[in-house]
C-alpha cells in the first residue's frame, strides 16, 4: 500500500480544468518533485491534497483511507502538513508559539483545565513548549525562539514554517516552492534540510518548486505538469531528455525556426 | 505549577487587593461621594464590556458590531428573575448572573452558526442585524415590559461585586488566551489559513471564543440591570455597542489591561465633558481621530501593562544608572528556560489586578538587534517591545 494515492483526481473551476484526470502515488520515505511551468495546476494539487478544494472527481487515499471530503484540519490530523508558496506565518506571535501552534492536533487537555489551570495544563504546556523548543533546535532557531516572526530574516522565516508543519507530526509533508527567494547559499543549505528532515522524521515529501539544481538533486522522482496534466514522469535523468518537458518550458525548436 | 507561575499569580492577586482595598477604603470612609461611586461601578462594568468584545475583536479578529445586544440579553434575564423568582436578593442576583451568562451564549451561538462558518466581515454585518433585532424584540415582547421597559430592578450591585467580576472576567481572557486553545484563537486571528493549515478547526475556535465574549457581555448586563434599577430597550441600541467598539480600538485591538484603560477614560471623559453639553460630542470625536492619527494602533496597542513595565519603569524612576551595560545585551537569549522565549501573547501567565504581571524581568521580549532597536524606545517609554501595526492590519481580507 502506497502512503498517499492519488487517482484519476481532477478538479475544474467553471470552464477550465485546472486539474485533470491525475494519478500518481508516494510511498514512505520518498521525495517527490512536483514542477511544470506557471500555472500548471501544481500549488492547485497540493490545494486538493490538503482538503482546500474538493476535486470535481476522482480519489485521495492517505494510508489506504479516502481524505476527499475532509476538512483541512482533519487531514492535518490525518497526517498531511504543509508550507506555503507565499510565506504564511502567525506573524505577530513569537517563533515558538508558531510551532506550538503546529502542535495544535496532538495536545488534548481541555477548556476547563485551562481556565482552572489543572495539572494537566501545565503538564501538558511545559511538554509541548520543551517539545517544539526541541524542533526549533534542529533547524538552529532556538536561539529566536521569543521574537516575533514578523522581524525574523527570510531564510529563517522559511525554516521556521517548515517547523510548524514538522510540528503536527506529519508523514507526508508538501513544501512549495520552498527555495524561493533564497540565493544559492541558502538553497544549497535547503537542500541538505529537507534531506535531514526526511531521514529524521521518517516522512515522505512532495515538493514544487522551480529551482532546477534543487530538484534534480534531491528529488527521487519527478511528476512534470503543463495545463493540469503529467506530460512526463520518472526519474530525473530521464526527465532532463524528455522532449515534452522541453518543449513546454522552452517551446517547440521546430515551431520556432518555422 | 512551576513556582515563578505562583510567585507571578501571588503578586496579581496582592496587586487585585492592593487596587480594591484602596478604592473600597476610599469609599467608606466617604471620600468618594456617590456620584463617583457610580461612575466608578459603570468603570466596571464598561471594562467588562470592553475586555469581552475584546476577545472578540482583538484577539479573534472578527468584527462585532452589537455586542450591546448580548448584554441587553443578560440584563433582561437576570432582571426577570429578579424580579419573578421570589427568591433571595443576592441569590437571584447570582442565579441572574449565571443565567444571563448563558443565555447570552446560547444566542451567541445561535447568531454565529451561520456567520463563523464563513470567512470574512460577514459576522459585522449579522452582528450589526442581530443588534437591531434584539431591541426590537424587546420592545415588542410581552415579558420584558415592551418599550416601557423594566422597573423597580432590585438595586444590588455594589463596587465590590463588579469589581471582582471585572477581575474574574480578566482571568479568564488571560488564561484563555495562554493556552492551546487561546494560541489556536490568535492563530486564526493572524492567518486562518495557515491556522487550519496547521490542523486548527477554525469555525470551532471561533465559535469558542465567541460565546464566551457574548458570555462575558451577558455577565456585564447582569451587573448593569442592577446597578440602573430600570431597563428600556432603547438603551441597547447600535450606538450603545458602537461605544464599546470605539473603547476597544482606543485601548489597543488585543490589550486587556489597554481595555480597562480606555474604559477608564471615555466613560469619565463625557461625564466631565456634561458642562458643555452641546460640544460634548464634538469634543468626544475630535479625540478619537487624534488618537487615530497619532497612535492608530490604540493607546496601548497590542501591549499589556504589566508586572514587567512596572519594574522597568521603577528602575528607569530609581536610578540604577550605575548599570552602564545597555539593557539589550545582559539579555541571556540562550538560556533554555520557557519564558524567556515568550513575547506577549503567549507569555508566562495571567495578570490580574489593576496591574497584570507576566513573566520575569530582564527578559528578552524579542531577541533581535532590529526588533530590540526599534523596540528601544518603546522600553524608553516603560512599553513592551512588540509590533505596533495599523488597524488594518486585523481585519481580514487575505487571500
Amino acid at each position: 500500500m502506497h502512503l498517499l494515492e492519488v487517482n484519476e483526481m481532477s478538479i475544474q473551476f467553471g470552464g477550465l480544468k485546472a486539474v485533470d484526470d491525475i494519478t500518481f502515488s508516494v510511498d514512505k520515505g520518498e521525495i517527490l518533485g512536483l514542477i511544470g511551468p506557471n500555472g500548471a495546476g501544481k500549488t492547485t494539487i497540493f490545494n486538493l491534497l490538503t482538503s482546500v478544494y474538493t476535486p470535481t472527481s476522482g480519489d485521495i487515499l492517505l494510508n489506504g483511507k479516502s481524505i476527499v471530503g475532509n476538512t483541512t484540519w482533519q487531514t492535518v490530523d490525518s497526517g498531511m502538513a504543509r508550507t506555503f508558496q507565499n510565506i504564511r506565518l502567525f506573524k505577530n506571535l513569537s517563533a515558538l508559539d508558531n510551532v506550538r501552534i503546529g502542535f495544535h492536533g496532538l495536545e488534548h487537555y481541555s477548556l476547563a483545565a485551562t481556565l482552572l489551570r489543572l495539572p494537566s495544563y501545565w503538564r501538558d504546556e511545559k511538554a509541548l513548549t520543551q517539545k517544539a523548543l526541541a524542533i526549533l533546535d534542529i533547524f538552529g532557531l532556538k536561539d529566536i525562539a521569543g521574537v516575533q516572526a514578523q522581524n525574523l530574516p527570510y531564510g529563517q522565516q522559511r525554516k521556521l514554517e517548515i517547523c510548524r508543519a514538522l510540528a503536527s507530526n506529519p508523514q507526508l509533508l508538501l513544501l512549495d516552492e520552498p527555495a524561493a527567494g533564497m540565493n544559492p547559499t541558502e538553497t544549497q543549505e535547503l537542500m541538505s534540510m529537507i534531506r535531514f528532515v526526511k531521514e529524521h522524521f521518517d516522512l515522505a515529501i512532495i515538493l514544487i518548486e522551480h529551482d532546477m539544481s534543487l530538484v534534480m538533486n534531491i528529488c527521487e522522482r519527478l511528476i512534470v505538469l503543463d495545463y493540469g496534466r503529467i506530460i512526463a514522469r520518472g526519474l530525473p535523468e530521464e526527465i532532463k531528455q524528455n522532449q515534452a518537458v522541453i518543449t513546454a518550458y522552452l517551446g517547440n525548436p521546430l515551431e520556432e525556426e518555422a | 505549577m512551576p513556582k515563578k507561575k505562583i510567585r507571578s499569580y501571588l503578586i496579581n492577586i496582592a496587586a487585585a487587593l492592593l487596587v480594591f482595598s484602596v478604592v473600597y477604603l476610599a469609599l467608606q470612609l466617604g471620600w468618594i461621594n456617590s456620584y463617583y461611586r457610580s461612575i466608578l461601578i459603570l468603570i466596571c462594568i464598561n471594562s467588562i464590556m470592553t475586555i469581552s468584545l475584546n476577545l472578540a475583536t482583538g484577539l479573534l479578529g472578527e468584527l462585532c458590531l452589537g455586542h450591546a445586544g448580548f448584554m441587553a440579553v443578560g440584563a433582561y434575564t437576570a432582571a426577570l428573575i429578579s424580579l419573578n423568582s421570589g427568591l433571595s436578593p443576592y441569590l437571584s442576583l447570582t442565579l441572574g448572573i449565571l443565567t444571563g451568562a448563558v443565555t447570552a451564549g446560547i444566542t451567541a451561538f445561535i447568531v454565529g452558526i451561520p456567520a463563523l462558518r464563513l470567512r470574512g466581515d460577514y459576522l459585522a454585518i449579522i452582528t450589526l442585524a442581530f443588534g437591531q433585532i434584539i431591541t426590537i424584540l424587546i420592545r415588542s415582547l410581552g415579558f420584558t415590559g415592551g418599550a416601557l421597559g423594566l422597573n423597580g430592578i432590585p438595586l444590588l450591585t455594589d463596587f465590590p461585586l463588579t469589581f471582582w467580576m471585572l477581575i474574574v472576567t480578566m482571568y479568564i481572557v488571560y488564561a484563555l488566551i495562554r493556552s492551546r486553545q487561546g494560541r489556536a484563537i490568535l492563530a486564526i486571528r493572524e492567518d486562518d489559513i495557515a491556522a487550519e493549515a496547521s490542523g486548527i478547526n477554525v469555525t470551532h475556535y471561533k465559535m469558542l471564543a465567541f460565546v464566551i465574549s457574548a458570555m462575558l457581555a451577558g455577565v456585564a448586563g447582569a451587573l448593569y440591570a442592577h446597578y440602573q434599577g430600570v431597563l428600556t430597550p432603547e438603551k441597547f441600541d447600535y450606538n450603545y455597542s458602537i461605544d464599546f467598539m470605539v473603547m476597544v480600538v482606543f485601548g489597543g485591538m488585543g490589550s486587556i489591561t489597554g481595555s480597562i484603560l480606555a474604559a477608564v477614560v471615555l466613560t469619565i471623559l463625557p461625564q466631565l465633558l456634561y458642562g458643555f453639553s452641546d460640544y460634548r460630542m464634538l469634543l468626544y470625536s475630535i479625540l478619537l481621530i487624534a488618537l487615530m492619527i497619532f497612535k492608530p494602533s490604540g493607546l496601548l496597542g497590542q501591549k499589556e501593562l504589566s508586572q514587567r513595565v512596572f519594574q522597568r519603569l521603577g528602575r528607569q524612576l530609581w536610578g540604577k544608572k550605575a548599570q552602564t551595560v545597555p539593557a539589550e545585551t545582559d539579555i541571556p537569549t540562550t538560556v533554555v528556560d520557557e519564558d524567556t522565549y515568550l513575547t506577549e501573547q503567549g507569555s508566562g501567565d495571567s495578570g490580574v489586578g489593576g496591574s497584570s504581571t507576566r513573566g520575569q524581568e530582564n527578559l528578552p521580549v524579542s531577541g533581535t538587534p532590529i526588533a530590540e532597536a526599534e523596540g528601544k524606545h518603546q522600553e524608553r517609554l516603560g512599553l513592551d517591545t512588540q509590533g505596533d501595526e495599523p488597524l488594518a492590519r486585523k481585519q481580514k481580507g487575505r487571500r
